[in-house]
C-alpha cells in the first residue's frame, strides 16, 4: 500500500533526564493503512503515540498528520484523529453516553444520533445510561473505541486495545479493527506487543525496540525476512537430539521444556520427518513457524535467546 | 466555549466531592446558629463586659445579623479549605483519574480547556459563597430576628437596621471575590501536581502561614504584609466599617484580582506545555 502519507514523523525522540525513551524515530502510515506498532512492553510505544497525540512533547523532530505540522497546526492536525492512549479511563460517575457528550463537545459537537451508532457499534447501546465506574474491562476497551470513532475520524489510533481482554473479546476486537479498515475506510495504527494479533490484521508495520525502529514495511515481505522454523515434538529427547544434530539443513536448534525449536527451510520438514521415523521416535508435533512473531522475537531478544548452533 | 463550560459544569456538579462542602456548611451553620439562639447572648454580653460599666445598650443587639456576622469569620480558614477540595481537583483530579487522555487529545486548544476550567472554579467558588451568604443570614434571622447590627472590630460600632442588608451583600460579594483568589492558588497547585490531595495542603499551608505573618504583630514581618494577599481577604470586613473606606476597599479588590490573574496566569504556563505522563 502506497497511498497518501497521513501520519508522518521525522526523527522524533523524547528523553527523560538522560535516558531517551524515544530516539531517531520516523514512521510513515500511509492512507487504508492497518499499521501494526509492535514492540515488547517499554520499548516506546505508548510514549510514541502520547506524541502522536500531543500528550506529550517531543524533545526532537517533528509529527505530521494529514501533512500538517502537529507543534505547530495541532488543532487541524488533530481534526481527522480519534485515538486511545494505554488503558482507557472515562469519568467512572457518569455514564457512557454521558462521556461521549463530553468528548463529543471536546471535538466540537456531536448529535445523540452519533453517540447512539458508536455505542452499537461496539456493543454498548443497552448500558449506554449506566455509570461506568460500574463497566468491565472489556467494556471499558470497547468504549474507548466507541469514543476515538465518535467525530468519525480518518485515521484512528488504538494503543493495545486488546489489553486484558479475554480471547473472545480479543477476537471481537480484531474483528471491529477489520471492519473499520474494510468497511469503513478508516486509517487504522495499532500498537501492540501480541504480535500475532498485529499479524492477523495488519498489512504494514513497524518494530520499535529500546525506542528505536528496528524496521519498518509490508507484513508480506517482512515476514519473509522472518526464520523459517519448526517446532518438534518428539520422544524419546536424547534420540530426538542425535537426529537434530545430524540433520541436514538445520541451522540452529533451540530446546524448550515442551518441544525443539528447529531453524531450517520448510523443505526439509519431510526428509526429518523421516529421520526421525527411521529412528523409532515418536513424533507427537512437527509445527511449521514463520509468523512475525518468530521475526519479531528474533530481532528483538537475540540477545537474550539462548541456543545451541548446528555446524 | 460555553460548551465546554457547561461539560465541566455537568462534570464538577454531578461529583460527590462538589457536595462535601455544601454538606458541611449545611450542617456547621444551623448547629452554630441554633446553639448560638440557646446560648441566648452569652457571647455578646462577654465581649461588652468591660464597656458596660461606661456604656448603656438598649434594645436587641444580640439578633440576627450579629449572629450572621459573626459566621462570617469561617472565611479566614474554614471556607477556604472546602474550596480547595473543588478547585485543587479541577486539573489535578483528571490526572488521577487518568481522563487527560480523554480530553487533551482532542482538535481543542488546551487554552480553551483551562479556561473551561477555570470558570467551572469560578462559578463552584461564587455559588458556594453564595450558598453559605444565604443560609447563614436567613437563618440567622429567622432564629434571631432582625435589629441594629453590633460591630466588634477595631471598637464598636452599631450600624441602624436600615443600613445593614445591602453591607451583608456587598461583603459576600467581596468574599467571593477574595476566595476566587484562594481558589486560584488551589487551581495553580492542581496544574503542577497528579493527585488532588497536593493543592488542598498546600493552599492551606500558604493560607495560614501568610494568615499568621499577616496578624502577629512583629516588626520583622510588617514590611512583607502588603505583598501578602492574606492581608486583603479580609476586605468583606471594610463594609461593616462607617465611613466605609472606599479607596482601601478598591485597593483591596485590585490587590486580590492581581493574585488571582497571576496565580491563573502561571497555572496556564504550566498546563499548555504540561507533558501527561499519567
Amino acid at each position: 500500500m502506497t497511498g497518501e502519507i497521513i501520519l508522518q514523523t521525522k526523527n522524533l525522540g523524547k528523553q527523560y533526564k538522560h535516558r531517551w525513551a524515544v530516539h531517531h524515530l520516523d514512521l510513515e502510515v500511509h492512507r487504508g493503512d492497518v499499521f501494526g506498532f509492535l514492540g515488547p512492553n517499554g520499548a516506546g510505544k505508548s510514549t510514541t503515540i502520547r506524541m502522536l497525540l500531543s500528550l506529550i512533547r517531543p524533545t526532537e523532530g517533528e509529527v505530521f498528520l494529514f501533512g500538517k505540522s502537529l507543534d505547530r497546526e495541532r488543532e487541524k492536525a488533530l481534526e481527522s484523529i480519534g485515538g486511545i492512549v494505554e488503558k482507557p479511563d472515562f469519568y467512572g460517575y457518569l455514564s457512557a453516553y454521558r462521556n461521549l457528550e463530553i468528548v463529543g463537545a471536546l471535538n466540537g459537537g456531536t448529535t445523540r444520533k452519533r453517540i447512539e451508532e458508536v455505542l452499537s457499534l461496539v456493543g454498548l447501546s443497552t448500558r449506554a445510561r449506566d455509570k461506568v465506574k460500574t463497566y468491565s474491562h472489556g467494556m471499558k476497551q470497547r468504549l474507548g473505541i466507541a469514543q476515538s470513532l465518535l467525530s468519525d475520524p480518518e485515521f484512528v489510533i488504538l494503543d493495545e486495545p486488546t489489553s486484558g481482554l479475554d480471547p473472545q473479546g480479543m477476537k471481537e476486537i480484531r474483528e471491529l479493527i477489520r471492519h473499520l479498515a474494510a468497511d469503513q475506510n478508516k486509517t487504522v495504527m495499532l500498537s501492540s506487543h501480541l504480535l500475532n494479533e498485529v499479524e492477523m490484521v495488519a498489512n504494514r508495520m513497524a518494530v520499535i525496540n529500546r525506542g528505536e525502529l528496528v524496521t519498518q514495511g509490508d507484513v508480506s515481505s517482512l515476514l519473509e525476512k522472518g526464520e523459517k522454523s519448526v517446532a518438534v515434538r518428539a520422544k524419546p529427547l536424547e534420540k530426538v537430539r542425535q537426529v537434530l544434530s545430524g540433520q541436514r539443513g538445520v541451522e540452529k536448534v533451540v530446546e524448550t521444556a515442551e518441544e525443539f525449536l528447529v531453524t531450517m527451510p520448510f523443505e526439509g520438514i519431510p526428509e526429518l520427518a523421516r529421520a526421525l521415523v527411521r529412528e523409532q521416535i515418536d513424533i507427537e508435533a512437527l509445527v511449521p513457524r514463520r509468523s512475525l512473531e518468530e521475526y519479531f522475537l528474533a530481532i528483538t531478544e537475540s540477545d537474550t535467546r539462548e541456543g545451541t548452533s548446528k555446524e | 466555549m460555553l460548551r465546554l463550560i457547561y461539560y465541566e459544569l455537568i462534570k464538577t456538579f454531578l461529583k460527590k466531592r462538589t457536595y462535601i462542602g455544601f454538606a458541611l456548611v449545611a450542617v456547621i451553620v444551623p448547629l452554630v446558629e441554633v446553639a448560638m439562639k440557646l446560648e441566648g447572648g452569652r457571647f455578646l454580653q462577654y465581649s461588652l463586659r468591660s464597656l458596660q460599666q461606661d456604656f448603656f445598650f438598649v434594645g436587641n443587639l444580640y439578633n440576627g445579623w450579629f449572629v450572621a456576622h459573626s459566621m462570617m469569620n469561617s472565611l479566614w480558614v474554614q471556607i477556604p479549605l472546602l474550596i480547595s477540595f473543588v478547585a485543587g481537583d479541577q486539573l489535578a483530579g483528571e490526572a488521577t483519574a487518568g481522563t487527560y487522555r480523554l480530553i487533551l487529545v482532542r482538535p481543542v486548544s488546551r487554552t480553551r480547556i483551562f479556561l473551561s476550567k477555570f470558570s467551572t472554579t469560578a462559578i463552584y467558588t461564587v455559588v458556594f459563597v453564595g450558598f453559605l451568604g444565604i443560609l447563614s443570614v436567613g437563618l440567622a434571622l429567622v432564629l434571631l430576628g432582625r435589629g441594629d447590627l453590633i460591630v466588634l472590630q477595631r471598637g464598636i460600632l452599631i450600624l441602624s437596621e436600615s443600613d445593614v442588608a445591602w453591607r451583608f451583600l456587598a461583603a459576600y460579594f467581596l468574599a467571593a471575590w477574595a476566595m476566587l483568589t484562594i481558589a486560584s492558588l488551589a487551581f495553580l497547585f492542581s496544574s503542577f501536581v497528579e493527585n488532588a490531595i497536593g493543592p488542598i495542603i498546600g493552599t492551606m499551608g500558604v493560607n495560614i502561614v501568610f494568615l499568621l505573618i499577616t496578624v502577629i504583630p512583629v516588626e520583622l514581618f510588617k514590611d512583607i504584609k502588603p505583598y501578602l494577599f492574606s492581608n486583603y481577604l479580609n476586605v468583606w470586613q471594610q463594609v461593616f466599617e462607617d465611613p466605609i473606606p472606599w479607596e482601601s476597599v478598591g485597593n483591596s479588590i485590585a490587590v486580590l484580582g492581581a493574585y488571582s490573574v497571576g496565580f491563573v496566569f502561571i497555572a496556564w504556563l504550566i498546563f499548555r506545555r504540561k507533558d501527561i505522563l499519567s
